[in-house]
């Protein structure tokens, strides 16, 4: 994971960028995030592959924190050491910030302009195409792998966190048991 | 001294928010208005309002309006710092632990079981925001009337766009962003 710490200054520029505008236009916060930074980081510029964004995205969720934050973090990290973990976080809380604080002196002003929100309303839109990309590619290639288990952990990940509100916390802890007592085995990869 | 203060908190919140999102909420509560009294109740309702349409996740836009109402734009800075650096922690490390453990057999069943896990919550992210985007609801829509064709037009555009790779990740929440405009002035 060190060697890549060899990345050129180029690399440390694209990322900020992406990173610092992926959050500054995503609107709504929280999960919306990880499937547009996967968008960027695995569609687009291929610096990451699927397996290898699905697990440091595991693995941040399961940590205390937010998502989107953690996500950038360890993403960061694997492409390009301590330097990419502080370049992607950097980036991705910034915009909240510079926005906040200006917002926290414009509210009114901000909260009733027409014309801002049906902009923000069109961005989130748009926001809402490329979740549905991302999701349609990751569930195209895991059922084109027709194995079962994984099928049905997503299928009752999706049931339990969108019909019945359980906290992640717990999905994900049963899914990590599952895994754990059943899921060992490489073709489950 | 308030700097110290505000950094210990959101510190705080950082290292037991577990369970993302909305889990944040009675924690940075708890610090902000029963503890130190930083904030009245109808002010952090209102942090609530400006998160659903401003980017960045609710407990980092909390660390940074309770900063700056605090101690000005160094506060903002401070609580936010405070809030990250626990993540920021605990991921080099579980990133580090990952590259060493990753091959062990409980280590790959539990990531087995977890990767599946993430698609299935980024499908139910994608649906929540197909029905808010188009009827906001997070539910199944009951009252198509309701249905934003504008917004529909938007979102079929984009999905377009982005499925034939015209547009890269930044282009298309722009051009959605002005297009709806655009279209603003010509449907109703």
């Amino acid at each position: 994971m060190e060697q890549e710490n060899t990345r050129d200054k180029d690399f440390y520029w694209k990322l900020f960028k992406s990173t610092f505008l992926i959050s500054t236009f995503t609107v709504g916060g929280g999960y919306v995030i990880v499937p547009l930074l996967k968008a960027k980081f695995v569609d687009e510029y291929h610096w990451l592959d699927d397996k290898e964004t699905l697990t440091l995205v595991s693995v941040a969720q399961s940590a205390p924190g937010v998502v989107a934050v953690n996500a950038a973090i360890i993403m960061g990290y694997k492409m390009a050491g301590l330097r990419g973990a502080f370049c992607a976080t950097f980036a991705t809380v910034l915009p909240p910030l510079i926005t906040l604080t200006i917002i926290s002196y414009f509210y009114s002003f901000f909260a009733s302009n027409h014309y801002m929100q049906i902009v923000l309303k069109g961005m989130q839109c748009g926001a809402t195409a490329l979740i549905i990309q991302v999701m349609y590619d990751l569930l195209k290639k895991q059922w084109s792998k027709k194995v079962a288990f994984p099928i049905m952990i997503t299928l009752g990940t999706f049931i339990a966190n969108y019909f019945f509100n359980f906290n992640m916390m717990y999905i994900v802890l049963v899914d990590a048991l599952i895994g754990l007592f059943l899921l060992q085995d490489k073709k489950y990869e | 001294m308030i700097y110290w203060e505000l950094f210990i908190s959101f510190c705080w919140v950082g290292v037991f928010c577990v369970g993302g999102g909305y889990a944040s909420v009675p924690l940075i509560q708890h610090q902000v208005i029963e503890l130190h009294h930083w904030l009245t109740m109808p002010e952090f309702l209102d942090i609530f309002a400006i998160s659903q349409m401003t980017p960045g996740p609710i407990g980092i836009n909390a660390a940074t309006f309770v900063g700056t109402k605090v101690a000005g734009i160094g506060g903002a800075i401070t609580a936010t710092v405070g809030f990250v650096l626990p993540s920021f922690i605990i991921m080099i490390i579980l990133a580090k632990l990952l590259a060493r453990y990753g091959d062990l057999g409980a280590i790959r069943g539990i990531l087995n079981g977890l990767r599946p896990a993430v698609i299935g919550l980024i499908a139910s992210a994608g649906v929540m925001f197909f029905t808010l985007a188009i009827w906001n609801t997070q539910k199944i829509p009951t009252n198509l009337a309701s249905t934003d064709l504008a917004g529909l037009l938007v979102l079929a555009a984009a999905f377009i766009a982005v499925r034939k790779k015209i547009f890269g990740v930044i282009q298309t929440l722009i051009a959605a962003g002005v297009l709806n405009l655009l279209l603003s002035f010509i449907i109703k």
